[in-house]
């Protein structure tokens, strides 16, 4: 592990989630580009819906490609939330993980996946990539010039930042939604 | 026979680069954005103060420029002075950008076209170390490191896979580096992948966030600076990055300068491909007063190549930049019926034709500096500061010249730099320039605070009526500049001229060929399905436009799409 920060000792080692910020969730896309931004727009959504605990960080990785490595070091695991064209409706979610990836982010759609698989690969590189990554990607409508993301997509949030929580917990996250803490 | 370079790109849009290739040499080219930008768009009837959160989305490699020249811009069109505290800490995140961006450059988006990998296997780690270590004493030259690292290298080959190696153009014909050169490029390059973080890190803690800053405002920056407190700009944090400049520093003049002019000097023959216009243009940057008229490092335009003739551009209000730019639609996939038009005046309205040689083939525009076409880039700005007299360009092109030709064994010509190699070359000095700016930087703002100045913010007051502004930047890439209209306080026009505009757009006007498209006549090709030389030359520009033009083809794994007809 690359992080620097102190856990207070009390032999707390083996704890999955220490220290805090083990698990970046990652929205990437352009919120220039409408739907093309729904990853960034879904972990804005998150934030809202749920109480984020201190073992999680949230990043909005807008455009960024080499910008992200500094901030992916380091980290246990990695969930990437954006935009993927796997057919379906828009708004469908698709999960990837492990050896799905790879050859997936072959079949280029988003133009970002390219750039992270990069980053992931320099990780690699260096020794400090993350032990799991998962991509939660969610196939958009329209990509066109706008700040809004398409009403399908709009209508998807919630279910999508669902999804977020429910990869969390599978890595035994435990999550609160806002507001029944 | 015609070749087509299409290759996959991010963020900005695909950059397509055709040429006609006969006997062994491009006769012809065609360079092609192929998406549409539409900021401009999205920004009229905004707020000023916002324009700069929506222009560094933009761009996923150039962020913070697109922030820092949309500030400068709006400003300008107020006449908006700028606290010193704010200019220096604007000038510490541009400089480390800087220095950021030409490392990754050179090192992951560019040595490769040079430095073949699978080669670098074959080398003998201790001749290579020694060889290292003659060029520079950088303490990471040593047989343990070149070893460490050679093994390392062969764990991912015998993986059956090169990783981010995989798309690569080894064992072609062009590739003439001795094994031990390549090992010192691989050692270098993963080196490189570390100390690009630390000039990310400065960004960071100044910026508040990356990867997009939030730290900028229209008359300064949100950095509060109080000395005694820990939320803000503490003597803690501004020592943590005076940490990084000196490793940083480390890095760019004991490896980086070195490489570049230890590789450059074994492809000599490089220094004769490449070089296209020759008018030259940049602007001065780091700005030393509130107003913008004092800049620690100058800017200007170079004509057909005469450094003696150059005409020096000296402020942010300077008429002779201002009234200079123009940009041509007649070739691109915007209508023009009215010539081409000052950023102020132009427009952005789609006219898609399809790919004709002869019509319109390109979504950038073409810009024109006095109708004539300019390049930009560190080459430019390198060539004016050297032709203006400043001394730490002065200092560090002859030190990169003087390795060039001790390694080649023969005394390298100044005029070498108008080429393909040329363009590495002066990035690098560039970079080793720009982080000493940033540590004089750094010096200027902790004097400033220990006089007791905090300030770091003028509130804008938009009047009624209308006003316009420009504001530029020396990026990376070259000149970036901004120009918009603001009407009753809101946006009335918006144009972003950016620096692969310059060097990547179609023909003009006057049918004269664009930087890109000038710079490959004549550039051999070898094998037309791997077309690594006309990859060699379009990287040395740093294409923005393609900036992913080293990632992997989906399918095939090759870097490009290449068709051959």
């Amino acid at each position: 592990m690359g992080a620097d920060i102190g856990g207070g000792g009390g032999g707390s080692g083996q704890d999955p989630l220490s220290p805090p910020g083990s698990v970046l969730v990652l929205g990437v896309g352009n919120i220039l580009l409408a739907d093309e931004g729904v990853g960034v727009r879904a972990v804005d959504a998150f934030r809202c819906r749920y109480v984020v605990p201190a073992a999680v960080e949230i990043l909005d990785g807008g455009t960024a490609g080499m910008g992200l490595i500094d901030l992916i070091a380091g980290r246990k695991h990695l969930i990437i939330v954006d935009a993927v064209n796997a057919g379906g409706a828009p708004g469908s979610i698709v999960r990837l993980a492990g050896a799905d990836i790879v050859p997936f982010l072959r079949q280029r759609l988003s133009p970002h996946q390219l750039g992270l698989l990069d980053v992931l690969a320099y990780l690699q590189l260096m020794e400090t990539a993350p032990e799991s990554v998962t991509i939660i990607g969610i196939t958009p409508d329209d990509m066109s010039l706008s700040l809004d993301l398409s009403p399908p997509l709009q209508a998807a949030l919630a279910g999508i930042a669902d999804r977020i929580a429910d990869e969390l917990t599978g890595l035994g996250v435990p999550l609160v939604r806002a507001g029944e803490a | 026979m015609r070749i087509t370079v299409d290759p996959i790109t991010r963020i900005e849009g695909h950059l397509r680069v055709d040429c006609e290739v006969d006997g062994g040499k491009v006769v012809d080219s065609w360079s092609s954005g192929q998406m549409w930008r539409g900021i401009e768009v999205i920004l009229q009837g905004r707020d000023p103060r916002d324009a700069w959160v929506f222009t560094q989305r933009i761009c996923g490699v150039c962020t913070t420029v697109h922030a820092i020249v949309s500030v400068r811009a709006v400003e300008n069109a107020l006449g908006l002075e700028v606290p010193l505290n704010a200019q220096y800490i604007r000038n510490m995140i541009i400089a480390a950008h800087g220095v950021h961006d030409h490392i990754v450059h050179f090192y992951q988006l560019s040595a490769l076209d040079w430095v073949d990998i699978v080669s670098a296997l074959q080398a003998d780690p201790k001749a290579a170390s020694n060889l290292a270590q003659s060029l520079s004493n950088w303490p990471m030259n040593s047989v343990q490191e070149f070893t460490r690292v050679q093994e390392k290298l062969k764990g991912f080959v015998a993986s059956g896979q090169l990783g981010v190696f995989g798309s690569g153009y080894w064992g072609h014909p062009a590739m003439k580096l001795p094994p031990e050169v390549n090992l010192l490029g691989v050692v270098h390059y993963l080196q490189a992948l570390d100390y690009q973080r630390r000039a990310n890190q400065i960004v960071g803690i100044l910026g508040s966030k990356t990867p997009h800053i939030q730290n900028l405002a229209v008359g300064g920056v949100s950095n509060p600076i109080n000395p005694e407190s820990q939320s803000t700009l503490t003597l803690e944090r501004l020592y943590k990055i005076k940490a990084l400049i000196d490793q940083l520093g480390d890095f760019v003049n004991q490896v980086y300068a070195v490489d570049v002019a230890a590789v450059g000097a074994l492809y000599a023959e490089w220094t004769k491909y490449g070089s296209g216009v020759l008018n030259y243009l940049s602007v001065p940057d780091m700005p030393l007063d509130t107003k913008g008229t004092q800049f620690a490092l100058p800017g200007g335009y170079i004509k057909n190549g005469d450094l003696a003739g150059m005409k020096a551009i000296t402020s942010y209000q300077d008429q002779y930049f201002e009234k200079g730019v123009k940009e041509s639609s007649k070739h691109s996939w915007y209508q023009s019926t009215s010539g081409a038009l000052h950023p102020y005046k132009g427009e952005t309205k789609p006219e898609y034709t399809g790919f004709q040689d002869t019509g319109k083939y390109s979504w950038v525009k073409a810009p024109t500096f006095y109708d004539d076409r300019a390049q930009v880039g560190p080459l430019a700005n390198v060539l004016a500061m050297y032709a203006l007299g400043h001394e730490p360009t002065k200092r560090h092109l002859t030190r990169v010249i003087e390795i060039a030709s001790k390694v080649a064994g023969a005394p390298i010509p100044l005029a070498a730099l108008h080429s393909t190699i040329g363009r590495h070359a002066a990035r690098a000095v560039r970079c080793a320039v720009l982080v000493e700016t940033l540590d004089q930087q750094w010096n200027l703002l902790m004097q400033n605070i220990a006089k007791g100045d905090f300030d770091t913010y003028n509130r804008p007051r938009f009047p009624r009526g209308e006003i316009q502004g420009f504001g530029y930047h020396e990026a990376p890439r070259g000149v970036l500049s901004h120009w918009t209209v603001i009407r009753d306080g809101k946006i009335a026009n918006y144009q972003a001229v950016v620096p692969s505009t310059w060097n990547a757009g179609p023909r003009d006007e006057k049918d004269a060929l664009g930087p890109y498209e000038a710079s490959l006549l004549g550039n051999p090709v070898a094998d037309p399905q791997k077309p690594l030389e006309v990859l060699r030359t379009i990287h040395s520009f740093d294409p923005c436009l393609a900036c992913a033009i080293h990632m992997h083809d989906p399918v095939n794994r090759e870097i490009v799409r290449v068709k051959a007809v």
